[in-house]
């Protein structure tokens, strides 16, 4: 009955059914994103205070929030991969790094750009800001290690609890609106009680957020399959694909 | 030394194997006592360069010290983390720490035990002139020692989790001081601001209860990441 999940071990399979699954990831990414775009720039109304330079939250929320979700997804790949000793959950973890390191700094640069015309600063150095920052460094530094290490095993496992050790710091983003009140306003959906934004805006604000994890899954698929490529490059499944 | 290697490594309790190994270092370490000088000499000569750099006014001076103590002791800290395992490595001796059948997790707190007292409680004791020299009024100095005390211990602990997973890695040392600081970043912040609430006269603790909580959760988890970063790093 679980033959389906061990078979995520071997990397042929997944090397074919990633090629599969992106596709379709890849494009009901696209689907939803232009239908997310269309409601969040032309349906939903101005900002009583903001006018229409709020809507720069369609791009900003979706990659901070992508940004931890990507950070938790490689520290439990890596975890994965140091307990029951699975090589293609370190190369997922080695796939997914850069595609987080990428959101973060697009969460921090969407972020200044709508800070200078509504708040009158580029940068301050609030909780959230702060511990976004520190995030990035985590990403970096998970990469530099990697990079810095040539035997794959040693690299992996080395990393793999690097990114362990760091992803301590995500609840405390999540959390560090509500414990410190500083300039980053606070939770206005993941908290207790209805969301405090109105509906026309949420639904698109959830649309771009699936549609960016549909678009993340299908970038991962295919780092993925390049990752296997370059680790299992001399296994004879690879080259008979190739004289295929 | 050979037979101090060869009582860690005969059936013994791990507590004893601990403390033998604590006595040791310390011993190797003060027998080139000028090296020990190192991560001190570094701390004095980087908090001279604000004053130099900044202002010699001890009124400005006293609204940057709090940060330029903290971020002293941490490039300090960083700097002095690659020695706790360097030697060790080159000669060997580590694989016989593994082999030994002792918990590497408390052989790995007494060698960072060792090396606090050699790289931050020199640090600790020196502070409080620097932050005089940096303006700070005297009522301040007890709360700064005690939140660097607290701070350099969680800082030996977290660069022992980075020279664990950089042994042996060419530019290993620069690496490391990447891979600690955003760690040490939350550190950084309390404890600047348990100085800063004490040189303005008041009550510091609560930075200093989560420089505390900083402590005790480096302590109990530092020296067991360390130990699987060593046998990663080492097989």
């Amino acid at each position: 009955m679980w033959t389906w999940f061990h078979k995520l071990a071997s990397p042929p399979h997944v090397y074919r059914i990633a090629g599969r699954l992106t596709p379709w990831f890849g494009w009901s990414a696209f689907l939803l994103i232009v239908a997310a775009l269309y409601g969040g720039l032309v349906l939903a109304p101005r900002d009583y205070q903001q006018g229409d330079a709020y809507r720069i939250i369609y791009v900003h929320a979706p990659s901070a929030w992508m940004s931890l979700f990507i950070y938790v997804t490689m520290a439990v790949a890596a975890a994965t991969g140091l307990i029951w000793r699975i090589k293609l959950a370190h190369a997922v973890a080695a796939s997914a790094a850069p595609v987080g390191a990428s959101f973060t700094f697009a969460a921090l640069a969407t972020g200044a750009l709508w800070g200078q015309p509504m708040w009158g600063t580029w940068w301050v150095w609030d909780a959230r800001l702060t511990s976004e920052l520190i995030l990035l460094f985590l990403y970096l530094g998970y990469m530099a290690l990697r990079a810095s290490i040539d035997d794959v095993q040693r690299a992996d496992r080395a990393s793999a609890l690097l990114a362990i050790v760091g992803v301590v710091n995500v609840p405390i983003i999540h959390y560090s609106v509500v414990w410190w009140n500083t300039l980053h306003q606070a939770p206005t959906v993941t908290k207790m009680g209805a969301p405090s934004i109105s509906l026309t805006m949420l639904i698109p604000l959830l649309m771009m957020i699936v549609g960016f994890n549909l678009y993340f899954f299908a970038v991962l698929l295919t780092r993925v399959r390049g990752e296997i490529l370059r680790r299992e490059r001399n296994a004879g499944w690879i080259r008979d694909l190739v004289r295929a | 030394m050979s037979a101090v290697v060869d009582a860690v490594l005969r059936p013994t309790t791990a507590l004893r194997a601990g403390w033998l190994l604590f006595e040791r270092d310390l011993r190797l370490a003060l027998r080139r006592w000028e090296h020990v000088a190192d991560p001190l000499v570094f701390f004095l000569m980087v908090t001279t360069l604000f004053p130099l750099a900044l202002s010699p006014e001890l009124s400005r001076l006293r609204d940057v010290a709090p940060g330029v103590l903290w971020v002293a002791a941490l490039l300090s800290s960083l700097l002095a983390a690659d020695t706790l395992l360097k030697s060790d490595a080159q000669d060997g001796t580590l694989e016989q720490y593994l082999l030994s059948g002792q918990p590497l997790t408390l052989l790995l707190l007494a060698k960072t035990a060792a090396h606090w007292i050699l790289t931050g409680l020199p640090l600790v004791l020196v502070s409080p002139l620097v932050a005089v020299a940096l303006g700070a009024p005297a009522e301040s100095l007890d709360t700064i020692m005690l939140g660097l005390t607290i701070g350099t211990l969680t800082l030996s602990l977290l660069g022992a989790i980075g020279a664990a997973l950089t042994i042996g890695l060419r530019r290993g040392s620069l690496l490391l001081s990447l891979l600690v600081m955003p760690l040490a970043m939350p550190l950084l912040i309390f404890g600047a601001r348990s100085s800063e609430l004490a040189i303005g006269g008041h009550d510091a603790a609560g930075p200093l209860y989560l420089l505390a909580s900083l402590l005790v959760l480096a302590v109990t988890l530092a020296p067991l990441t360390a130990a699987a970063a060593v046998r990663i790093s080492i097989d």
